[in-house]
This record gives structure tokens, C-alpha cells and sequence, in this order.
């Protein structure tokens, strides 16, 4: 989705360090204007120091950034014209929630009329109508993040920064918050960037979304696209959970749990032993009585509700142990025989010997 | 664990905290009281009198305390500079350690620290040779104590401003103030000095504290404050000496009455209401 109010971006070969540590290692991004991107990634991929980068609050060693066209590699923070939402709670405690969102427009020298004006906009907009006199000790986590954000539209910025806004929100004001973000960045058009660590909130307001990992954009696309057709390892694992089991990839297909899968990227993938990645819900229940010889046989070990859905772990007659996802209409007992069956889809696989320091997204199955 | 089963860490009873606090107060209430006493004493002749209260206000005795009145007015400009280091020099350089360098923290907190563990005596052995250099540029101008008095209050300023910064995210507030428009100078002035305001005004409550209170430098350097002048005119008139040490210990008092009231206090506290609000962490107004 693109509007032409918002501003292009292109970040071009940017590297930072930190004391040795290459923070940043060569990432080139280019976002389209009214944008919604996403910087996805595991703590220390690079992601904040990429959106800190772009906002001028930290010095890049090399690379470029151009907004809207034009260079602003050396322009310090407060020239930029980006507005932006810190992880941390960042109203001023001494100003009003509405002296806070006027702060950007005094700055620019907007006169006081015009100011309190947009300012009670701005505040209406995020549904704080009314609050404009509170401090920021008299305002819950949401409403303190929903004022920022009234803050950083405010003054109309080309690009509105998010370095993980929602990350000290309760689970439900964040899906609350997140969906409203979304729908004020639809109707005013206006070029996003948006960094987390959740793949969910990724995946779910971002028209594309950039994994990252060790200071480089592993993958850029549209969540179905990272979810679908991951291009590496690492994103398969990191964008949704998957089951790695040991298979043994032979051409364009790989074997494993004695079927014969097709595989994702099969040019780039050697010949030999692999761990590959199945998704839970590529696997199924079938009926336990069922003589289908393709069919995979294992008993329960539990089982989870998920609200709309629920996950299972099978473990098989050789130890692997795998979990599948299915209805919640399915409620298998704790040590049922069950019998599983692989839908033949394309499947990523990574090295026997790959990180596995994603394990936490991702379904380890094991052997015993 | 039994009801009457002793706690280790308990708060003490009642009883032990009117005990500790009587014996406190009448640590320092004593002295004070003793003062109050003599101040009102008739001399040889026994009895009261407020003749002595009276007599500062006489102008007749201005002549007579004309030492006081020029070492208090040198100690409050003393004070008055004193305050000035203390913010032109400690408050910027440590808010840009805050913001810039912040692993100089540390160091920075162990040179401000240094001055509480070096005796005045030792300090003014120190600062005599330098005060010689001082002097030629100068001249011998009061105020150049307070040089030295910048040093002695660095502690205490110090410790003082550190704990307003340290629960404020400088940091962040200052990068959404730049990120907002705001150059450095605005950053200072509308975003990190009113919220340091209650460290600035305590940090300079105690600077004249220390100040006013000061005899050993003065002395040793052969400067008159107020409480070198006191000590002078309690040779001549013991009364109003202890009239004047009591008058100091009640502007102190006064300042730090000031500084708690001031550290108590929030933003927005006056218009704090029984919660009427909605809170939107449960619902989201659409």
C-alpha cells in the first residue's frame, strides 16, 4: 500500500559499530512512501540501531539515508522532520498530556491558537479527547504511548518512527493500541517503520516486513510472503514455529519422516543431511483407525488451547517428537494413539549443525 | 512462625521509635535551647532580659556590629557565587556526562566525592599556594572564596543533583525533545532543567547552607564571613554572638524545610482528583 503524503526512505549500505561491534553491517532498505514496514528481528539483530540510524540519534560509520530524496546521512535529529515513539514511556513529566503533543509545534514556532487546535486534534485522533490535562503520572502505560503518538503525528512528519511501542504494554492494550496505530497510519498515509521483536504484531500491521539478524536484513517482503516462501534458515525459523526433523534432501526434494518432500529453495540447498522445517499446521490429525500406509503413527504427550485453535506434541514411534496444530473441535488425550499425515508442501531446511539460538520461535522435535 | 515470634528486620514498637526520636531531639535541642537561654540572660545581674535581641535592631549598635553585618553580607555573596559554580559548571557538566559520555559517571562521582574525605585544615594547606595565584589576578576580593567553597560543596551538590537525574530518563526525554525539533539549548531549558528542578534548588539550598556554616577556610585564609565574625564579636559581646549562630541555624532550618516541601512535590498534584477518569487500558475509544 502506498500514499503519496508519506515520504520514501532509503537506507543505502548503512554500517555502524559499537566498540567493535558491528551493530549495523551493511543494510540497504528502501521504503515506499505511505508505507507500513516492519523491522523484525531477535534483541541485537540491529533493529533499533537502524531506526535510531534513520532518526538521526545515532552517527552511521558508513552507508547512506535519503528521505524523500534527499540526503540526510549528517542532518542532526531535530531537522529530520520524523516523528517518533520510544519503547520507554518519553512524555515529559512536567508538561499536560496536551503541552506534550504541542511541544513538536512550539518548536516550530506554530502560533498558540493554531497550536492548542491541532494539539486537541491530535489528541481526539488517538481517543484522548478530554485528558488533555493530564500528567503523565496521572495517565495509565497505554494512554502515556497514545499520547506519544498523538506527539509524533502532530507536527505531520514525512516518516513516524516506532522503536517498539507496544513492548511495555499488557497483552491486550498492545493488540488494542497496535490495531489503532495501523488505522491511523491508513488514513493518513504516512510512511512508517515500526521495529519489534514480535513476529505476531509484525505480521499483523505491517504491509512488509524486514527480518533482521547480526546487523543485516536477512529477508524483505510481505508477511505471507516471510511465512510462505522464507529464503533462509533462520527467517523460516524465526517467522512462525516450525518442527525441525532430520531428513535427507536428495535433488529438488528432501526425505524425511519416510515421505518425500519438495523443497523451497532447492538450487541453494546441497545434497545430504538437513534439518527441515515443518510447519505444526502442515501436519494433521487423522482418524487413528485409518489404513492409509503414508500416514505417520504416534501417541499424545499434551496438548494445548489456544483460544482459536490448539497444539498438540505427537511424539512418534522412533522418539521424534513433532507439534501440530489443529481445530479445537479436535482434543486429543494425553497418551492416545493418533496418526498424523504431512501435507505436501515446499519445506525450508537448514544445516544439521545450524544456530539453533531461535529455538525459542522455533519447535524443536527430538530424538530420544 | 508464632504470632509473638520476634521477626528479624521488623519495624521497631512505638514505644523504641518515641524512645530514639526523644534522644535525638534532645541531641540537638539542647544545645539550641542552652543557646536560647544564654542569649536571653541579663549578664552579671541575673535574671532575663530581650536587651540583647533588641540591641541588633538598635542604631546605635550598628557601629558595634558592623563585623557581623559585613561577614553575613559576605557570606551570602558567597553564597549567591558559590550557587552559581555549582550550576554554571557541575549541573551542565554532569548532565552532559548523563547524556554523552556516560561511562565517565563513575569517575565524575568519585572527584565530586573526594572533598567530604579531606579535612579543611588540609584543604586550605592545599589551597593557600593556589589562592597566592588566585590573588595576583583578582586581588583578595571576597568572593574568591568561593572558589574554594565550590569544591567543599561539590559532595553534597553533587549527591544531590545525581539522585534527580538518576530517576529521570534523560536520555529519552532528550531524544524525544530532539526528535520533536528541539535544538540542545531548548532540550536544556523546556525539557531537562525543569524536570531537575527540585535537585537544582535542593543542590542549592545546601550550597548556602554550607556556606553560611563555613569558619575554618575563611579563618585560615584570613577572610571574614559570618561565622568568623562571630567568632570575633563573641570576644566583645558573647550574647550576640549566640544570637546570630542561633539566627544561622534557623535560616538553615528555614532552607531545608524549603527543600523537603519543594522535593515532595509533583506536577499536576493540585489538580489530582478522586479518580472519575476512564482508563483506557481497558477499553479504546474509537
Amino acid at each position: 500500500m502506498t500514499n503519496p503524503q508519506g515520504a520514501a526512505v532509503v537506507l543505502t549500505d548503512v554500517t555502524k559499530s559499537f566498540a567493535g561491534h558491528r551493530a549495523l553491517d551493511g543494510v540497504n532498505l528502501a521504503v515506499e512512501p505511505g508505507e507500513f514496514i516492519a523491522l523484525l528481528g531477535p534483541s541485537g539483530c540491529g533493529k533499533t540501531t537502524a531506526l535510531r540510524a534513520l532518526a538521526g540519534l545515532e552517527n552511521v560509520d558508513a552507508g547512506s539515508i535519503h528521505i524523500d530524496g534527499k540526503d540526510a546521512t549528517d542532518a542532526p535529529a531535530n531537522k529530520r522532520d520524523l516523528g517518533m515513539v520510544f519503547q520507554s514511556y518519553s512524555l515529559f513529566p512536567h508538561m499536560t498530556a496536551a503541552e506534550n503533543v504541542e511541544f513538536g509545534l512550539r518548536m516550530r514556532r506554530v502560533g498558540a491558537e493554531d497550536r492548542r487546535r491541532r494539539a486537541a486534534a491530535a489528541l481526539k485522533m488517538v481517543g484522548l479527547d478530554g485528558h488533555s490535562d493530564r500528567y503523565s503520572h496521572e495517565q495509565s502505560g497505554g494512554q502515556q504511548q497514545r499520547v506519544a503518538l498523538a506527539r509524533a503525528l502532530v507536527t505531520e512528519p514525512r516518516v513516524l518512527l516506532l522503536d517498539e511501542p507496544l513492548s511495555a504494554l499488557d497483552a491486550k492494550v498492545r493488540v488494542q493500541l497496535r490495531d489503532e496505530i495501523r488505522r491511523i497510519q491508513t488514513e493518513l498515509g504516512i510512511t512508517t517503520i515500526f521495529v519489534t521483536h514480535d513476529q505476531e504484531e509484525a505480521l499483523a500491521v505491517a504491509d512488509r516486513v524486514a527480518v533482521m539478524r547480526d546487523g543485516r536484513i536477512e529477508q524483505i517482503g510481505t508477511p505471507e510472503e516471510l511465512y510462505r516462501r522464507p529464503a533462509t534458515p533462520f527467517v523460516a525459523q524465526f517467522v512462525g514455529l516450525s518442527n525441525r526433523v532430520a531428513g535427507t534432501v536428495e535433488g529438488d526434494t528432501v526425505l524425511v519422516l519416510g515421505q518425500r518432500l519438495p523443497l523451497l529453495e532447492p538450487s541453494t540447498t546441497p545434497d545430504g543431511p538437513a534439518s527441515v522445517l515443518i510447519r505444526p499446521e502442515d501436519i494433521t490429525l487423522a482418524a487413528p483407525d485409518s489404513s492409509d500406509a503414508g500416514l505417520l503413527r504416534g501417541r499424545v504427550l499434551s496438548t494445548s488451547f489456544l483460544g482459536s485453535l490448539r497444539r498438540s506434541q505427537i511424539q512418534l514411534a522412533d522418539g521424534t517428537v513433532l507439534a501440530v496444530q489443529h481445530p479445537v473441535r479436535d482434543d486429543p488425550a494425553p497418551g492416545a494413539e493418533v496418526a498424523l499425515a504431512l501435507a505436501r508442501v515446499p519445506v525450508a531446511v537448514a544445516d544439521t549443525d545450524t544456530d539453533t539460538d531461535t529455538a525459542n520461535v522455533a519447535v524443536e522435535s527430538s530424538q530420544s | 512462625m508464632s504470632r509473638t515470634a520476634p521477626s528479624i528486620g521488623a519495624a521497631p514498637s512505638r514505644v523504641t521509635r518515641g524512645l530514639i526520636l526523644g534522644i535525638i531531639g534532645a541531641l540537638f535541642a539542647i544545645p539550641i535551647i542552652a543557646m536560647i537561654e544564654f542569649s536571653l540572660r541579663d549578664g552579671l545581674a541575673g535574671g532575663y532580659t530581650l536587651s540583647h535581641w533588641t540591641s541588633l535592631v538598635d542604631p546605635a549598635s550598628v557601629a558595634k556590629y558592623r563585623s557581623l553585618t559585613t561577614g553575613l553580607g559576605n557570606s551570602l555573596l558567597l553564597a549567591v557565587v558559590t550557587v552559581g559554580i555549582v550550576l554554571l559548571l557541575l549541573l551542565p557538566t554532569m548532565i552532559l556526562v548523563q547524556l554523552r559520555f556516560p561511562r565517565l559517571r563513575r569517575v565524575l562521582e568519585f572527584i565530586c566525592i573526594i572533598p567530604i574525605t579531606v579535612p579543611a585544615i588540609v584543604l586550605v594547606v592545599g589551597l593557600a599556594p593556589v589562592y597566592r595565584f588566585i590573588g595576583s589576578i583578582f586581588g583578595s576580593s571576597i568572593w574568591t572564596l568561593a572558589f574554594a567553597y565550590g569544591i567543599t560543596v561539590l559532595p553534597y551538590a553533587y549527591r544531590t543533583l545525581a539522585s534527580n537525574l538518576g530517576a529521570l530518563d534523560a536520555i529519552t526525554l532528550s531524544e524525544a525533545a530532539r526528535s520533536l525539533g528541539a535544538g540542545w539549548p531548548s532540550v536544556l531549558w523546556r525539557v531537562l532543567l525543569p524536570n531537575l528542578r527540585r535537585g537544582i534548588l535542593a543542590a542549592s539550598f545546601i550550597s548556602v547552607a554550607v556556606v553560611l556554616g563555613e569558619y575554618t577556610i575563611a579563618s585560615l585564609l584570613s577572610r571574614q564571613n559570618l561565622q568568623t565574625a562571630i567568632l570575633l564579636i563573641s570576644k566583645s559581646d558573647p550574647y550576640v554572638a549566640v544570637i546570630f549562630a542561633l539566627l544561622s541555624l534557623l535560616l538553615v532550618f528555614l532552607l531545608l524545610l524549603v527543600i523537603g516541601k519543594v522535593g515532595t512535590r509533583r506536577p499536576g498534584a493540585r489538580s489530582s482528583k478522586p479518580s472519575s477518569k476512564p482508563d483506557l487500558t481497558q477499553g479504546v475509544a474509537s
